[in-house]
């Protein structure tokens, strides 16, 4: 992306973006675990102006059978954005976009979840953006793994997920909708704090090595930001109320 | 002696040296860690994590309640509350000689019905085998179901079950735990019944809660001076 003429002003003399943070600082976050009760586990996401709501079922009976592995249980996940959920109507059958999120998601989410204990069971995981705004795949990512982590899978870490880019010819962290629109690069990362490993990495944009390598690392600090209120929201769940 | 118990998330690392991961631990590198949300507790040689949620995972000895699905000439599905379903062969109800031809299985157990049964077998090749050939196995034929999370199951029996034992003297009812969650209460009075559902659902609801036994004990006492 060579980046749009940009009309309006990214980032400041004084180091201030266009929606008033810090080059370092993340949009708000509020993230709540186990918010629908038919499903095994839930959470809700609030990133900035992304509103998304994940359900997990499972370990579940695999329909058609012949998805399912005798070694393995399977992970399945279904991103979707909600008609409503940009300026425009969008069609709800699932477009481009929505496959490939789905896609990155998954194989975000397979490294920390230990299917193997579940053979020849699926593990499905169904986005739903509410409201969209930049960077849901991101919020998406580190909301699935609190509601699996809510349904209790076994995982062998959280993955929490931020992106940061190139806007200005500036590093910074979790790019927004403008950002991303008129910036010069935008990268998702998806981070398992603890294992200190990356799941998901993307680029879309243009960054010189050493760029790339401040941008990682920008992104890596956001994740553990977001890991900490990951933590807060299944700690809020389940020791709440009366300390043991 | 004193193990420390802890409140985890997956991904917390419990403990680093020499420890035995046990139930919910994997052990990356030499840190243990936990894989799910729960209490961590280390022992003397060991590290475990109680899990608060999660589904049902057949283990074999467990008591389950199941319900029948369906059956073929020759064997019962049931429904044990978790991602496999249980399979209870027709030998284990008819003996030995049993016959496809001669016997037919719903004169025994019909779709519906509930089991009391034990996990007799499984491992992750094969459906776990259940059996209800022994003794307090078998049709159930009268009480109530209640539902409760699989994970709170062991809140349910308390320490050395003094939790159970409450509720039942409390309420006169006779209760079978199933594993699985599934958890069947018959009694003679009315009352009885309404005021241990309502305890089994109480200890569902606030099994993170300490010394919940003397607060169920409350509960049950104050219903029967009103």
């Amino acid at each position: 992306m060579g980046g749009r003429e940009a009309t309006m002003v990214l980032l400041d003399e004084n180091g201030i973006r266009c929606d008033g943070r810090k080059v370092d600082e993340t949009r708000k976050i509020t993230i709540k675990a186990g918010v629908l009760k038919n499903a095994d586990g839930s959470a809700y996401i609030e990133f900035g102006d992304n509103k998304i709501l994940v359900g997990i079922f499972g370990p579940r009976d695999v329909h058609p059978k012949h998805m399912s592995d005798t070694d393995t249980g399977i992970l399945r996940v279904r991103y979707h954005m909600e008609p409503f959920s940009v300026t425009e109507r969008k069609n709800p059958a699932p477009s481009r976009r929505e496959i490939e999120i789905s896609k990155v998601i998954k194989e975000a989410l397979e490294p920390a979840v230990m299917l193997e204990k579940f053979p020849r069971t699926a593990v499905d995981v169904f986005i739903e953006v509410l409201q969209a705004d930049g960077g849901s795949r991101c919020a998406a990512l580190s909301a699935a793994s609190v509601a699996l982590a809510d349904a209790g899978i076994p995982m062998r870490d959280m993955v929490a997920a931020c992106a940061s880019g190139k806007v200005a010819d500036t590093i910074v962290l979790d790019v927004n909708n403008e950002e991303d629109q008129a910036g010069q690069a935008d990268m998702p990362i998806g981070y398992m704090p603890n294992l200190k490993k990356i799941t998901l990495l993307q680029l879309d944009g243009i960054l010189t090595p050493d760029e790339f390598k401040k941008c990682v690392e920008v992104g890596i600090n956001g994740c553990k930001i977001v890991y900490e209120l990951q933590k807060k929201a299944l700690t809020d769940k389940y020791f709440g109320n009366g300390i043991d | 002696m004193e193990n420390k118990r802890k409140y985890v998330v997956p991904g917390d690392v419990i403990t680093s040296g020499p420890f035995r991961p046990e139930q919910n631990v994997v052990l990356e590198g030499n840190k243990i860690i936990s894989t799910t949300v729960g209490i961590s507790e280390i022992y003397d040689d060991s590290v475990r994590v109680l899990s608060l949620t999660g589904k049902y995972i057949p283990k074999i000895d467990d008591l389950v309640i199941g319900k029948v699905l369906s059956h073929t000439s020759l064997s019962w599905e049931l429904d044990i509350n978790s991602c496999y379903v249980g399979f209870l062969p027709a030998q284990d109800v008819f003996g030995r000689d049993f016959s496809a031809h001669a016997d037919e299985l719903s004169s025994k157990l019909k779709t519906g019905d509930l089991v009391a049964a034990r996990i007799a077998n499984f491992d992750r090749t094969r459906d776990p085998l259940v059996t209800i050939s022994d003794r307090d196995l078998g049709k159930i034929d009268s009480g109530a179901l209640v539902e409760i999370s699989p994970s709170k199951v062991p809140r349910l029996i308390g320490k050395r079950g003094t939790m159970i034992q409450t509720i039942e003297i409390a309420t006169n009812a006779a209760i079978t735990i199933g594993q699985n969650g599934w958890v069947v209460v018959s009694c003679e009075s009315t009352e009885g019944l309404l005021k241990a559902k309502k305890a089994i659902k109480m200890v569902d609801e606030k099994a993170h809660i300490a010394n919940l036994t003397d607060q169920v004990k409350e509960m049950l006492e104050s219903k029967s001076e009103s």
